[in-house]
């Protein structure tokens, strides 16, 4: 390995590995310095399973079109306006090219998942996955002689006047070292698993969070690049979080541990009382509200609730519902109060108006005199076996970034774009996500601002 | 819970995987997964026979060891499948002590039915051994033919019946629960899956065998191996027509389509078993049922005996080298014959079974 290199690479997931490859195919020398160990290298990017690109046609795997214009009025609408337009144009107008650029990278597509279909027209999946996804990243960048170090531990960013000079680092075997290198692409994620910096925002309520992704997302990188002068971008308390089986690992549980019964059911806080409109919109649409609203719940904790009639309208769990004959049985199993859960209950099915239930479609089934009213597919939760999921909040990724121009290049605090150093993926997704989120958004945020940042950073290099 | 520590594993696994989802585009395993939500003991086995161990959703799974999920499809459904080959054997005693000691079971039983073959000869006339025997019937000089013919009629009709009884208790365990019976598309897609081996393919890019890298050749090895049989086993059944229809008696000459099939074969089984032994050794140990060693390493020697063999017996069959190669690649084919029930011969008789019952569960979903 030499010292000097024309582009470095800090991160190892999605939009490192684009990165990597869009600056190598530009003719530059690249390094990538991954901070995990191999198996668990890429971030996220190895849980992740599609893409959301702009499309004009149907394609072999997806449904329909889906233009620029719906991908932008999408954004718009679950951001809620919290996007910068010119780059997020930018990006969904560069996002149709990806579709055959990332499979020129040897990546694969197939048809969306079963229990997906609601995707099929907007998202483009991988076969075999994330993980799959990335393997093929990994065995292109390498053919074309990226260099790659894992258990690279980033410890300093020499930068003097928004120039990137050299990164110190340090790795097991081999000990520290400096490198050098003309540009850098910084791809090294949010600081989702770092929850000592989560608790600056959240308090201690971020002890109860779980991390889906692996522990090494500590967003250390993004740290050191806005402690070094360079623009933040974001609010620090916005992330990607969804409401995950509370049994699950503390990191890294991945898609395995997600439910999707929300809508089915009704959930209650620890104090067996219900918080918010469980039918407000189809699955997936508002899946990634849950996560915030179950973090804002006494405890971080919640429980989905449905009965038998249910079980088979959603996706098998990796953990078994608790199950109880009664509502009383069954809250004591959750350690709630029967009485309370007992009157939730009762008070809602008393609530529930006739109906004809179609989860595919915003139905007609509402409640009517409860508050908060559960808007559709409201049915009476009344055969047992009554049964629960204990939920807590997701978190998959911050919001928190670093500001880029259209061309990944950094901005400096004072406003001037940084000479040599862009970043790409989770560590700027606040550029284009403010709040809010769009399935496959975060691989489209990757994918696109990795292929731009490697280009830009080889064209730096070799001028 | 199931019957074996096995399956209990492979329905941990199949919880996982069907809460995940992400390898459904890579095999035949995953879709017929998720038209499941609880797994039977059947369920399972049929899962574990629909796989090829092509490898790649280990490879792709973010849930792998070391990851605490510890989610290793490949290895668990080839241990789950050599136990159903177990389960399902006719009559059962037999196969345990096979899948332990294959390779030393079939070695000896090919040695023990030369040494029967060349003793016979040597009762009968000392100087027939090491003579010289040119012409039609030279081959029977050692053993008349239809001592020859009755004899591996038997040990053949043996196989079948055990093959069937066990594949039998094999469907009943996996099929529907109303009739069972296949229909005729249903076995003309298993036809064309098995065929091409359509689902070892890595979903695609190649299948994974000892690394995480997609160059693994067994495809190709097992197509010369498989097709090398077909063709042995056609150049057997033509000498056989040629023998009692047209009377006319082996060896053939070079050109006669007997001996073109069976050389053709012949190169097969040299090629292929060598290919896939040494696909075995390089195997990633991760992905490897250690226990099932003997018993697949035993087929492989068995096949590529037969072939080998019997390529020595073609082209030495006119010197005094005859008499000993014949008895030998007697002994190996009698041997391949009756170990077939019981070694890993079964995986392409259950594979296609499960085969079929995918097509089937296909076009019935569809």
């Amino acid at each position: 390995m030499s010292s000097k290199y024309d582009v470095l690479v800090i991160g190892g997931g999605n939009a490192a590995l684009c990165a990597a490859i869009a600056a190598r195919r530009g003719g530059a020398s690249v390094l990538v310095l991954e901070g995990a160990p191999k198996f668990y290298r890429g971030g996220n990017t190895r849980h992740t399973r599609n893409m959301r690109c702009a499309h004009d046609a149907a394609t072999e795997i997806l449904t329909g079109p889906y233009t620029e214009e719906e991908f932008w009025e999408d954004l718009l609408r679950v951001t809620g306006g919290q996007t910068d337009e010119v780059l997020a144009r930018h990006m969904i107008r560069e996002s149709k090219d990806i579709l055959n650029w990332i499979v020129e990278q040897g990546v694969r597509w197939q048809p969306s998942l079963g229990g997906t279909l609601s995707l099929g027209r907007t998202n483009s999946f991988f076969l075999g996955g994330g993980r799959a996804m990335l393997n093929a990243l990994y065995l292109t960048a390498e053919r074309l002689g990226v260099d790659v170090e894992y258990d690279a531990e980033v410890t300093d960013l020499v930068i003097e006047d928004g120039m990137f000079l050299a990164a110190r680092l340090k790795r097991p075997v081999k000990g520290e070292t400096e490198i050098r290198a003309t540009s850098l692409v910084a791809a090294a994620g949010g600081f989702e698993a770092n929850i000592e910096w989560l608790k600056q925002y959240w308090g201690e309520a971020a002890d109860n969070f779980l991390i889906r992704g692996t522990p090494y997302n500590r967003g250390s990188i993004l740290k050191m690049l806005l402690d070094k002068g360079v623009q933040q971008v974001g609010d620090p308390t916005q992330c990607h979080a969804v409401a995950i089986d509370a049994r699950a690992p503390k990191f890294d549980g991945g898609i395995i541990t997600r439910h999707d019964s929300v809508v089915f059911g009704i959930v209650v806080n620890k104090h067996a009382e219900r918080f918010y409109d469980e039918g407000e919109d189809i699955w997936p649409k508002r899946y990634a509200i849950w996560g915030r609203l179950v973090a804002a719940q006494p405890d971080q904790i919640a429980y989905i609730i449905f009965d038998s009639t249910v079980v088979t309208s959603f996706m098998p769990t990796l953990f078994p519902p608790i199950a109880g004959q009664t509502i009383a049985e069954l809250a004591g199993k959750l350690e709630l109060d029967p009485a309370a859960l007992e009157k939730t209950i009762t008070e809602f099915n008393a609530a529930v108006r006739p109906g004809t239930f179609d989860h595919t479609i915003l139905d007609d089934c509402v409640t009517e005199g409860i508050t908060p009213p559960k808007t559709h597919w409201a049915r009476r939760i009344e055969t047992p076996p009554y049964l629960a999921y204990p939920v807590r909040p997701g978190i998959t990724f911050t919001y928190l970034g670093t500001r880029v121009t259209k061309e990944a290049r950094m901005l400096m605090a004072d406003g001037k774009p940084s000479a040599n150093m862009f970043a790409a993926g989770e560590i700027m997704a606040g550029n284009v996500l403010g709040k809010g989120y769009a399935a496959g958004m975060g691989m489209t945020i990757g994918s696109v601002f990795g292929r731009i940042a490697g280009r830009e950073a080889a064209r730096h290099a070799k001028n | 819970m199931h019957g074996t520590r096995i399956l209990d594993e492979a329905d941990r696994l199949m919880t996982v995987c069907n809460s995940c989802r992400y390898c459904e585009g890579l095999c035949a395993v995953f879709p017929a997964m998720e038209m499941r939500r609880a797994f039977s003991d059947g369920d399972l086995n049929y899962l574990a026979n629909l796989c090829h161990g092509c490898g790649a959703c280990y490879v792709d799974c973010q849930f792998s060891p070391p990851h605490e999920f510890n989610v290793n499809v490949p290895k668990t459904l080839a241990v789950a499948r050599a136990e159903s080959y177990a389960a399902y054997a006719w009559p059962g005693a037999l196969s345990g002590a096979f899948a332990r000691n294959g390779l030393v079971i079939s070695i000896i039983a090919a040695l023990s039915m030369a040494a029967f073959i060349l003793g016979f000869a040597a009762l009968n006339d000392r100087n027939v051994l090491f003579g010289v025997h040119t012409g039609p019937g030279a081959f029977y000089r050692l053993m008349p033919h239809n001592a020859m013919a009755a004899l591996f009629s038997a040990a053949f009709l043996y196989a079948v019946l055990a093959l069937v009884m066990s594949v039998r208790a094999f469907w009943r365990d996996i099929g529907p629960p109303i009739g069972g019976r296949a229909d005729g598309g249903s076995i003309v897609q298993a036809i064309r899956d098995a065929g091409e081996l359509r689902y070892l393919h890595g979903g695609g890019v190649g299948c994974y065998n000892e690394d995480d890298k997609p160059t693994d050749r067994r495809k190709l090895y097992h197509h010369l191996t498989f097709y090398g049989f077909i063709l042995c086993f056609g150049a057997t059944s033509v000498a056989t027509l040629y023998h009692y229809l047209l009377g006319r008696e082996a060896p053939y000459p070079w050109w006669d389509l007997p001996v073109v099939l069976g050389t053709l074969g012949g190169i097969g089984l040299i090629i292929g078993p060598i290919g896939l032994l040494t696909a075995k050794l390089r195997r990633d140990p991760a992905l490897l049922d250690e226990l099932s060693y003997g018993m697949d390493v035993g087929f492989i020697a068995m096949l590529f005996l037969t072939g080998l063999t019997g390529m020595l017996l073609l082209l030495l069959r006119e010197t005094s080298a005859m008499g000993p190669l014949l008895a030998l690649h007697l002994g190996a084919v009698f041997a391949l014959f009756i170990t077939m029930p019981y070694g890993k011969f079964v995986h392409g008789i259950y594979r296609f079974a499960a085969l079929v019952r995918y097509a089937q569960e296909r076009r019935t979903a569809a």
